[in-house]
């Protein structure tokens, strides 16, 4: 009998702060520049530089801390990591070691078998590193020091996290918090928002942590799950076969699917941490902090409970919408325009419309068919106009053309047929060419029913009202 | 309190520093001189005492406007630079 | 002439500034390699500042420094020129742009001669470091002009230029400026901007002024502080008009003494000079109070836990990627690092920043770092305390006067004891100036005189006012009176 393994998972998230400019320097942080030309002499480490620190990235540091419900020191303090590496120019990365900015909070996930509260250690401000070209260069690597400066918030979970189905659900919940408040674009291609794992085994029931190795460069949702449970499997085949764990730090492979060892990390680093001389105590009185609370948005979950309760929509779906701000505020502003109708509202943005955003690959922002077009078809819906199922084929027109919900119901002639005597008309047609099978249900084979709801359907070209054909086939069938 | 050979060869990598087998003893030898004479600072009282970082108390950290200040000056830094190619610094290649 | 006289004399139209510039372009030129006090010169630039400093005075727009000549140390950055901090790593360096403290006395319509010799970024204290060869005192050249700014020392005392800028981490600018016959001058941390100017020790370092006269220290002190937001440890304090308010009396001053500078180490003829200069504020009405600040003999070996750890970190930058030094055909990245920084810097620098590197290790952190910044919190107090007590401090800036070139190289500790005075007043961050004070032998030493913070007026005025009575200020080394 095999042994119960327990997984424990930490996660350090690294988000780029959205600022304007670096967070030591006044040069811009935007993406995609050619190399080198936003990196000025304070970026580049030249001699004789000194480091000013952006008011922007603190506020956004302190918007994070007052959403996960942390402490914000008063007194922070920067600190110099120091190593060498050619994305590094000054031979030292600014970060913050002992006091960092924002201490213990936690965060609420949702699984599909109920919540659990992830605790989150503390969060920092640091300076993010240039970036190393391998390719296409021989034997000399290309280092572009765009990046180097660019403020990053260093979030660092506890190790309470159990499976990598919950790493993923704290991932996911942080990149929907961050976006919420507007301090990070979260876009991960782009390397806006940065994952590193670590990762240990323990027997069930232990109270000792196992020896962790620390899982970088997963720039998705897909990799986290694939490198957890990849190291997972290899941490407990490696004890089973009588080995131990090396603390050390892997890279995730994701052509291989696999992760191992990062030869750079080999050494022992001893990073020397100690106060930056050139940065004086980080000191937040309660007017800057308080300021910023009460410019805090509804958060993700704040947004979701009152969903939940204002809407009657179930906590899953409330979560699902309000996974992205822009989402939740399509949504609502459809619910706003409908008048309420909620769970049909909540159905079709679930539904169609993120299926149809999905296919094409577009975010919420780019949907051909807005908020008020949406609002426009349901209400057809609502009114009896069209049925459901035509509403898709209405959505679908509406999605290739950007036309108007009612411009397209006229155009193709897709009213519902609700007068009663019209279908009743269609209803004495199908029997009267379908006498064999009306013998046949009347004399008790009830399921030809939906043979004949069928042919009434295919004689409306499925336009009449299917809950009106339901009724007065019943009753015409009946005799 | 004398330093080994082996705590100097450690210390040299950790600041990259190239030091050669000549050099190496003299090294040793100076550097177990100066540890030895900090190592004064052992005696010194100091329970309770803070440390002190900066030498003005009660100095805080400015803080600056987010704005973009910096134009490119790409060509005028990389003038001084020693190898560059396509607008990158190029060092000998760094493998994963 | 001194700086000032030179101003007014150019006010006054009696010569201009293109004709002082060519005067002292010459005197460089003479003494040059005898001194080794400059590693560049820049004569056509200096000669086109001039003439437009002259156009400046001709529009009756100059100020007390407008079109007056100096040299900067090799450790300010200036723009378009070599700025090598005595260094190989930098020996190819022209920067791309200038200091704080070079744009503000260039503002100020001052003519930069050239860059100064020193030791090498800094470290040291005879000026025997540098890649560019060793300074010789002009007062005797087998003698050290002391460090790390012997240059902008030896080419004041020998008036190759009439004032030049320094930096003082340890006792950089008071300890050669005594040793020369100068007045040196370091002002409170931050009262200058440290932008621009290559960082050794980033919490002890400060710009200051060599200079002939306590006016002098003035006009340029004045010119050079100030607020500066590209530098966060600069402090928001106004500056005052240093040169108005040099006049002070000396009646009712305070003067404290302090005890554990007159002990074992101090060389006799040093000793009596600076006893004589106290009797003599004696005479001028301050009070001379003995002091005990016991925690100050531990201000060396915190120095060097504190100075050598922040060296370490700050001269990683030096790595060969993006300027600098680079050695020839590296096998790979480490071999690179190791030998481009392994060349390019000398030996002292190497010992410092392993002695950092070590310092802050894993395991030693807590026992030196950690343990030498408490240290640093007593010598602290003990200067408050002091300052409770009185207005000054004053002692003699050095031990002995200048030693023979190559005496204490092979030995760093004995090196390093010559920094005993100076150094507390680094780690205090207090203003403190060395004013001459005696010749001992045919070599020059200096009085020290610190005070507390932001007191730079008030140890102007005490500096001003012993040179009104004393004349060794004036006193010209034999070769190049």
């Amino acid at each position: 009998m095999s042994i119960e393994w327990e997984t424990v998972i930490g996660l350090e998230i690294h988000a780029q702060l959205a600022t304007r400019s670096k967070i030591f320097s006044g040069s811009s942080t935007a993406y995609g520049a050619t190399p080198n030309v936003q990196a000025n002499l304070v970026d580049l480490g030249y001699p004789g530089v000194l480091p000013v620190l952006n008011r922007e990235a603190v506020r956004m540091a302190v918007r994070f801390g007052l959403a996960i419900g942390a402490t914000i020191a008063r007194r922070s303090i920067f600190a110099r990591k120091n190593y060498f590496y050619p994305d590094l120019p000054k031979g030292y990365q600014i970060s913050q070691y002992e006091q960092p900015i924002v201490e213990v909070g936690s965060v609420e996930i949702v699984l599909d078998d109920g919540a659990r509260r992830i605790g989150i250690t503390r969060a920092h401000l640091e300076e993010d590193a240039g970036k190393s070209l391998h390719e296409g260069l021989g034997k000399q690597s290309g280092i572009d020091l765009n990046r180097a400066g660019t403020p990053l918030l260093e979030i660092v979970s506890e190790p309470d996290l159990r499976s990598a189905r919950e790493a993923i659900a704290y991932m996911k919940k942080i990149h929907t918090l961050v976006r919420y408040l507007e301090i990070c674009d979260g876009n991960m291609q782009e390397g806006s928002f940065r994952c590193d794992a670590n990762v240990s085994v323990r027997h069930k029931g232990r109270r000792e942590y196992g020896t962790r190795c620390e899982v970088k460069n997963l720039n998705s949702f897909r990799f986290v799950e694939r490198a957890i449970n990849y190291e997972v499997a290899r941490q407990i085949e490696l004890i089973e076969g009588g080995g131990s764990v090396v603390q050390e730090t892997r890279l995730f492979d994701s052509d291989r699917n696999e992760t191992r060892p990062m030869r750079s990390k080999e050494e022992a680093n001893d990073y020397r941490y100690f106060p930056d001389p050139d940065l004086l105590p980080l000191a937040l009185d309660e007017a800057f902090i308080e300021e910023i609370r009460g410019a805090l948005p509804e958060l993700p979950d704040q947004k979701a409970e009152r969903f939940s309760r204002e809407h009657g929509l179930s906590r899953y779906d409330a979560g699902v919408l309000t996974a992205s701000r822009e989402f939740a505020d399509f949504y609502e502003s459809v619910v706003g325009m409908l008048g309420g109708e909620a769970k049909l509202a909540a159905n079709w943005v679930m539904g169609d419309l993120s299926g149809f955003l999905n296919r094409d690959n577009l975010e919420i922002g780019q949907s051909p068919v807005g908020a008020k077009q949406l609002a426009g078809l349901l209400v057809r819906i609502v009114d009896n106009t069209i049925s459901g199922k035509i509403a898709k084929e209405v959505f679908e027109a509406m999605w290739a053309s950007q036309s108007d919900a009612d411009r397209i119901i006229e155009s193709k002639g897709l009213r519902q047929i609700t007068d009663t005597s019209a279908i009743e008309k269609v209803i004495a047609e199908v029997m009267a060419s379908n006498t064999a099978r009306l013998a046949d249900y009347r004399s008790g084979k009830d399921k030809l029913f939906g043979f004949f709801v069928g042919q009434v359907m295919k004689a409306t070209g499925g336009k009449a009202n299917p809950a009106q054909v339901n009724e007065l086939l019943r009753k015409m069938l009946a005799g | 309190m004398t330093l080994t050979r082996r705590d100097v060869e450690g210390i040299a990598l950790l600041a990259r520093l190239e030091i050669s087998e000549q050099e190496l003893p003299v090294y040793v030898g100076s550097l177990s001189r100066i540890v030895g004479f900090i190592d004064q600072l052992s005696a010194a009282a100091t329970e309770g005492v803070e440390p002190m970082a900066h030498p003005l108390e009660n100095q805080v950290q400015p803080l600056r406007d987010d704005q973009v200040t910096e134009v490119d000056h790409r060509d005028r830094y990389q003038g001084n630079a020693p190898l560059v190619a396509a607008g990158l610094y190029l060092v000998p290649k760094v493998i994963e | 002439m001194t700086a000032a006289e030179i101003g007014r004399g150019l006010r006054a139209g009696s010569f201009t500034s293109v004709e002082v510039t060519k005067h002292f372009l010459e005197r460089i030129n003479h003494a040059g390699k005898q001194l080794n006090a400059f590693i560049t010169v820049t004569p056509e630039r200096a000669i086109a500042d001039a003439g437009r400093a002259d156009a400046r005075i001709a529009r009756g727009e100059g100020g007390p420094l407008t079109g007056v000549p100096l040299a900067h140390k090799d450790i300010f950055c200036t723009a378009g020129v070599l700025t090598s901090c005595g260094s190989r790593m930098l020996s190819n360096f022209v920067a791309p742009y200038d200091a704080t403290v070079v744009e503000r006395l260039a503002a100020a319509g001052m003519v930069m001669l050239g860059k100064t010799n020193m030791d090498e970024f800094a470290m040291g204290s005879s000026n025997e470091t540098s890649w560019y060869g060793p300074v010789r005192n002009p007062w005797d050249g087998t003698k050290v002009p002391g460090g790390s700014s012997g240059g902008s020392a030896a080419a004041v005392a020998a008036r190759l230029v009439p004032v030049a800028t320094g930096t003082d981490t340890g006792g950089s600018i008071r300890q050669p400026g005594a040793l020369t016959g100068l007045t040196g001058f370091k002002p409170t941390y931050g009262r200058v901007s440290r932008y621009g100017m290559v960082a050794f020790a980033s919490s002890l370092d400060q710009a200051g002024v060599l200079a002939q006269s306590a006016e002098d220290a003035a006009l340029v002190l004045g010119a050079m502080a100030g607020h500066d937001a590209r530098d966060s440890t600069s402090v928001v304090v106004p500056v005052p008009d240093y040169a108005a308010g040099l006049g002070r009396s000396m009646k009712g001053l305070r003067i404290g003494v302090i005890r554990e500078f007159f002990g074992e180490g101090l060389e006799e003829g040093t000793g009596r000079a600076v006893r004589a200069a106290l009797e003599g504020f004696s005479a001028m009405g301050a009070t001379i109070v003995e002091l005990s600040l016991p925690n100050l003999p531990l201000s060396v070996p915190t120095y060097y836990v504190v100075a050598p750890a922040e060296c370490s970190s700050n001269l990683s930058r030096f790595d060969g990627v993006r300027f600098g030094h680079r050695c020839k055909e590296p096998r790979d990245l480490l071999d690179m690092y190791k030998r481009s920084r392994g060349e390019g810097f000398g030996a002292e620098v190497k010992r410092r920043i392993m002695t950092g590197t070590y310092v802050l290790s894993a395991g030693y952190y807590d026992a030196y770092y950690l343990k030498a910044q408490k240290v640093r919190s007593l010598i602290n107090a003990d200067f408050k305390r002091a300052f409770s007590e009185v207005d000054v401090l004053m002692g003699p800036t050095t031990p002995t006067p200048a030693f023979a070139i190559g005496a204490k190289v092979d030995d760093p500790i004995t090196m390093y004891l010559n920094d005993i005075y100076t150094i507390g007043a680094n780690l205090a961050g207090l203003p403190a100036v060395s004013v001459p004070c005696g010749l001992v032998e045919g070599l020059p030493v200096g009085l020290q005189i610190i005070g507390p913070h932001f007191a730079e007026a008030r140890l102007l005025a005490a500096a001003h006012s012993w040179q009104l009575v004393t004349d060794w200020h004036r006193r010209l080394p034999p070769l190049f009176a």
